[in-house]
């Protein structure tokens, strides 16, 4: 199968590879998928309290080449944004960024996932705090 | 010495041709390229001369005599007619077939075809080395056995079956025996009196000669196998299988079997050697890899390993000058790793990780050095970027977490 040059390009150059501390309070941690089923995502985003930003994102993958490139896409396109902007990210547009064929359409739904996931794990620790400045902007 | 890339390295999927059977069998193309069913002037029966040297040089390999020989178009045409021609022959007699989860589909296939029309199948277990238990298979003989098909040698892992035992098995209570030898014929000794073997299925493009042909061997004394057809038309192969014989390709064929048994003991401890020392070298360099199946019995060109925490066809992309197969099955609709590695007990994650080595004639040891430093480069690198690995060595039990799966 051949992949897309986007595809290979994460693959050959992933960005924001690597880890953040786990028990930092800023710091969301998302791990999706299972090794059973060839595919595993741990996404980490650092979000500033205040600001609700996303000011770092780091991965590790494992899994195939599009699995690679779909995190590696993700933390590049969730780093800058606020929390409901990285949420807004659909897997389609994963997948249309980086030409994913069907049969690869599930690494993309993955890495929709692992954002939620990071993002969700962060919001628990930030608890009840969250739920009132997500009120209180609505 | 600089290595030519990209290295061919899946020897087990199919062989270059060698540059010595297609020079025999470039005359019967043009010159001398009758039919040899023409029995009535000189081009037909130059063909005919070439097809009966031929068959007598694909029965030299395994023992056989030469009328013992019946061509065909490849391995699946040649696993469909003994299992599908004996279960139609002798229907009569027993609708019991056993054979064994990690065959070939050519062969699981068809017993799965013959399911749907009243026939019984056993599909034995293998054991946690790739070998079926003889144990297993006396328990699973019943009064209306009439075949047994397991294969010489396993195209994923290479793991070698205790055939002589199960051909004494079989012929101790009167069951026939097919065996689909794609991958052992021409690679390590294989013969048909002392194994006890009723019909073996041979492929032409494994052994370093053309795609598209391939022969059937069917035993003709103590006791004579009798098949069905299941191709009709002019009667060739004596009855057995009809149509126009592809006489380049047999004669191709025939080539590739002389070469083979020729040159087997030496190209076998060649293969052997390089493929310990890619074993040894990859093992050197990397922890928590492991090989799939018996080191004991085994071809002598096979290396199928696990490289844990890494995904197997994510390696493949890190080795795309290398050309291996992954056990990895993440381009399927299913998502479903290997069923061979399933069988044998392999974990689905191990099984994920997965890569298979197939030596070959034209393997040079330069090669397969530049394979062990691709391997250990790309398997570092993306190590390096696994969340399992990091778990790993945080010292997390990967396989006693929860996962969240789909």
């Amino acid at each position: 199968m051949a992949y897309s040059d986007k595809v290979v390009d994460h693959y050959n150059n992933p960005r924001n590879v690597g880890s953040l501390p786990k028990t930092d309070p800023n710091v969301g941690t998302g791990l999706v998928g299972a090794p059973e089923c060839g595919d595993v995502m741990k996404l980490q985003m650092k979000i500033n309290p205040e600001t609700q930003v996303i000011e770092e994102a780091k991965f590790k993958t494992f899994g195939c080449g599009s699995a690679i490139a779909s995190s590696s896409l993700a933390t590049e396109w969730v780093k800058g944004k606020t929390v409901d902007e990285a949420l807004a990210i659909k897997n389609t547009d994963i997948v249309r960024e980086l030409s994913l064929p069907p049969v690869k359409i599930h690494c993309s739904v993955l890495a929709e996932d692992a954002i939620k996931a990071a993002i969700g794990d962060w919001k628990k620790k930030h608890g009840v705090e969250v739920l009132i400045s997500e009120k209180a902007s609505h | 010495m600089a290595v030519k890339l990209p290295i061919y390295m899946d020897n087990h999927a199919t062989t270059p041709v060698d540059p010595r059977v297609v020079e025999t069998m470039l005359p019967y193309f043009t010159g001398k390229f009758g039919n040899a069913a023409s029995r009535n002037h000189s081009f037909g029966w130059a063909a005919e001369e070439a097809v009966e040297n031929a068959r007598q040089q694909v029965a030299s390999l395994i023992n056989a005599t030469a009328k013992e020989i019946i061509f065909t178009s490849g391995a699946t045409e040649s696993d469909n007619l003994m299992i599908k021609g004996i279960a139609e022959m002798f229907r009569e007699k027993g609708n019991h077939i056993i054979t064994q989860a990690i065959e070939h589909k050519a062969v699981l296939d068809t017993c799965k075809n013959l399911e749907k029309h009243g026939f019984e199948v056993t599909y034995l277990p293998v054991q946690h080395d790739g070998r079926i238990s003889l144990d297993d298979l006396k328990a699973a003989i019943r009064p209306k056995t009439i075949l047994i098909t397991i294969m010489y040698a396993n195209n994923e892992i290479g793991v070698i079956n205790p055939i002589a035992e199960i051909g004494k098995i079989a012929k101790e209570h009167g069951i026939f025996f097919a065996v689909d030898g794609v991958q052992a014929v021409g690679k390590i000794p294989v013969d048909v009196q002392k194994d006890n073997i009723d019909l073996l299925a041979i492929s032409a493009h494994k052994i370093y000669g053309p795609k598209g042909v391939g022969a059937l061997y069917v035993r003709r004394r103590n006791p004579r196998v009798q098949l069905s057809a299941i191709i009709d038309g002019g009667g060739h192969e004596r009855g057995m299988r009809s149509g126009t014989l592809n006489v380049p390709g047999i004669v191709g064929l025939g080539k590739a079997c002389e070469i083979a048994q020729k040159e087997m003991p030496e190209e076998g401890a060649r293969l052997r050697a390089l493929r310990d020392r890619l074993k040894a070298g990859l093992e050197a360099k990397l922890d928590e890899v492991y090989v799939n199946g018996s080191l004991e019995h085994r071809l002598p060109n096979n290396l199928n390993m696990s490289f844990a925490y890494v995904e197997g066809e994510s390696l493949l992309m890190g080795i795309n000058d290398v050309a291996v197969s992954s056990g990895s099955a993440c381009t399927s609709a299913t998502l479903e790793p290997s069923y061979v590695l399933k069988a044998l007990g392999v974990g689905e994650d191990l099984a994920h990780t997965s890569i298979r080595f197939g030596l070959g004639r034209f393997n040079t040891q330069e090669e397969v050095d530049y394979v062990i430093d691709k391997m250990v480069q790309v398997v570092t690198k993306l190590r390096e970027l696994s969340p399992l690995y990091e778990m790993a060595k945080e010292g997390i039990d990967i396989s006693k977490m929860k996962w969240q799966t789909a």
